[in-house]
């Protein structure tokens, strides 16, 4: 009994640090499901993004303050993004894209450590990294508070998400731009206003995430390495699929844990490394498009 | 391949090229050069890394294989040759080097296979499981590393038909040689039969594919190749440049340094590879020279970091959107422009990475 309460533990605190990747691959797919662009800067972004906000903090800014500072600058980064590199590649193919953006990501990472250096900073929301005693009560679980947060606020997050693509103006001009973007802006749909709230809104997920793996590992370069691991996630969800990323980024937390645990120690530990990569080939190989992913037809 | 093995097959200008750059590499060079540190801060390591470079153009400029994980390959060259020296007795140096290169080239084919499925970013997040799991791999099995636990490992002496090469210049004259060798090969492949398939695939795979063109064999080759130029770069490059075998040394960092090199020097030519390795490499020593020269210190050497971080990315942007075919092309613009009427030259395809 109690090995199987320990493999619902190692689930759930998988499923839970899976919603911290579920977030970096939020951002990836609102930019995507927009503008057909795999946005590699999406890691960097988070880094950029948590940096300033604890730079504001300790500029003495009051932490809701220092939030929407944050998300103004994100603004101004999707902004200049949108102007300096979308609309000049406007029309390439999507790898020169990607190349842009890895590019893009590469000038934000250094920009933000120009601007804030590159110590390890801690962050503090108030949340302990530690299990909630009532849930150790009631269940015997030990359950993070930090986790508990992130799947809560990544929950939020998605349904404010669904309900902004679904129920609003901008929202609807979105999808017409996500279906077709010259016909959308044909029909007078400010194309370039779209791409800044896709960006904006990409930035504030980028900053909630970075938020939450800052208070969990400090906020420091690696932060960059593990949004890398978004991109399998968004390979078993697919990239144009909100419900992919979180369901993508729960598979991958779960198996990352399960397989650490169970599997790991007879490779010698340390196998989450890789194995999230791994499991993304394995999934390639059944079904390229992802969980949700459109089925992608290509004719010559 | 087979058909133009030699010199069958170029222009008279190839042949002079080829003879001018063989001359000032094998002769002036050591002739002129005295200093220690352009040979060991400046020449080897630009050669090695141009080699791994040209690996990188092979599966990305030529057969448009969007692939990630040029250090995962460069890695298990390196261990590899350093395992052969350690363990087979009598082992000669160079018969190592290309071992270890087959070795990584097996690496290559079985994370290539991905790409016969997938493309664009899929294939990049599949290449770089091969990235981490060979560094992984090494890393954490005690026998790759002789059960050495400092983490560095010395790399053994160079030693050729008896003689051992150690000084900076003797091992430079080895890197010399090992590259001249490896990049006429690759040159001969993207010309003959082999780099048309590659470009072929390139440009539409399904066309290359409906004229006969097996996508298996042309994708898995093109991989199997890359990571056997890889494997000796990094190879050589631990054996030359760091002296040490450590795995972090061949971390994501480098991968992306590998893809940036053929990027900026310009996708589908071998001579942007060289271009790009010697940008990359070239331009952190004048920034921080510009940085301890110009500014005497006055700038932290965290800022030169990151500004280097941000040029580097910026003149991504920059070139993919002003001139995608990188540093190769500006300098064929400046030639063009100093160039009388002659006969206009057989031009390649123009690459695309789809």
């Amino acid at each position: 009994m109690t090995d199987f309460l320990f493999f619902i533990e190692v689930v759930v605190a998988g499923l839970l640090a899976g919603t911290m990747y579920s977030l970096v691959a939020l951002g990836f797919v609102l930019i995507y499901k927009a503008s057909s662009t795999f946005n590699f800067a999406q890691g960097a972004m988070v880094f950029f993004a948590v940096l300033a906000f604890v730079g504001f903090m300790e500029l003495g800014l009051p932490f809701v303050v220092a939030f929407f500072v944050t998300i103004v600058l994100m603004g101004l980064v999707g902004f200049f993004t949108e102007r300096l590199v979308l609309k000049p590649l406007m029309n390439q193919s999507e790898d020169t894209l990607l190349m842009a953006t890895i590019g893009l990501g590469f000038v934000l990472e250094g920009l933000a450590q120009a601007a804030w250096g590159v110590e390890v900073r801690r962050l503090d929301l108030g949340i302990g990294d530690f299990p909630i005693p009532w849930i150790i009560d009631s269940t015997g679980l030990f359950i993070s508070a930090l986790d508990l947060t992130a799947g809560l606020v990544a929950a939020v997050l998605i349904i404010g998400l669904a309900l902004l693509f679904k129920y609003t103006k901008m929202g609807l001009g979105l999808r017409a731009v996500a279906d077709d973007p010259g016909a959308a802006s044909s029909i007078g749909i400010p194309l370039g206003n779209i791409m800044l709230l896709v960006w904006t809104a990409a930035g504030i997920v980028a900053l909630v995430a970075g938020m939450m793996w800052g208070a969990r590992a400090g906020v420091q370069f690696a932060l960059v390495d593990l949004a890398l691991k978004a991109l399998p996630v968004l390979i078993i969800g697919g990239f144009s699929s909100i419900p992919g990323a979180i369901v993508g980024g729960l598979i991958i937390g779960a198996s990352e844990k399960v397989l650490e645990v169970y599997v790991g120690p007879y490779f010698g530990g340390a196998i989450e490394g890789w194995a999230p990569y791994v499991l993304a080939i394995f999934f390639l190989l059944w079904r390229p498009e992802g969980l949700f992913g459109e089925k992608i037809i290509r004719r010559v | 391949m087979n058909s133009n093995f030699l010199f069958m097959g170029y222009t008279r200008s190839d042949v002079i090229n080829l003879v001018v750059v063989l001359a000032v590499a094998l002769i002036l060079i050591p002739l002129t050069i005295e200093s220690d540190y352009w040979y060991a801060s400046i020449l080897i390591p630009w050669l090695c890394l141009a080699l791994a470079a040209v690996g990188q153009q092979i599966v990305m400029g030529y057969a448009g294989q969007l692939a990630l994980g040029a250090a995962g390959f460069m890695a298990a060259g390196a261990f590899a040759c350093f395992n052969l020296i350690l363990r087979v007795p009598y082992m000669p140096f160079p018969v190592a080097l290309m071992l270890s290169g087959l070795i990584a080239a097996a690496f290559g084919v079985l994370f290539g296979l991905p790409s016969l499925r997938v493309r664009g970013i899929y294939l990049m997040v599949a290449t770089l499981a091969s990235q981490f799991f060979i560094v992984w791999m090494i890393d954490k099995f005690g026998w790759f590393k002789n059960y050495d636990t400092s983490g560095i490992i010395t790399a053994q002496d160079i030693v050729i038909f008896g003689k051992p090469f150690t000084t900076p210049l003797e091992m430079y004259l080895v890197v010399v040689v090992v590259v001249a060798v490896l990049t006429i090969l690759a040159i001969n492949m993207t010309r003959g039969s082999t780099g048309r398939s590659w470009m072929a695939v390139r440009d539409m795979d399904i066309a290359a594919e409906s004229m006969g063109i097996s996508l298996l064999r042309t994708k898995l080759q093109a991989f199997a190749i890359s990571a056997f130029f890889c494997g000796v770069a990094g190879a050589l490059f631990a054996f030359t440049y760091l002296k040490s075998l450590e795995p972090v040394a061949f971390d994501i960092k480098l991968s992306f340094k590998i893809l940036f090199m053929v990027i900026l020097g310009g996708l589908g030519t071998i001579s942007g590879a060289f271009i790009g390795a010697a940008f990359i490499l070239l331009f952190p020593v004048v920034l921080n020279s510009l940085g301890n020269n110009v500014f005497h210190g006055a700038i932290d050497a965290t800022i030169i970091s990151a500004a280097e971080q941000v040029v580097f990315g910026a003149l991504i942007i920059v070139f993919m959107i002003y001139e995608p075919l990188g540093m190769t092309k500006l300098w064929e613009n400046v030639k063009q422009r100093f160039r009388f009427k002659r006969e206009p030259k057989a031009t390649l395809p123009k690459p695309q990475v789809t």
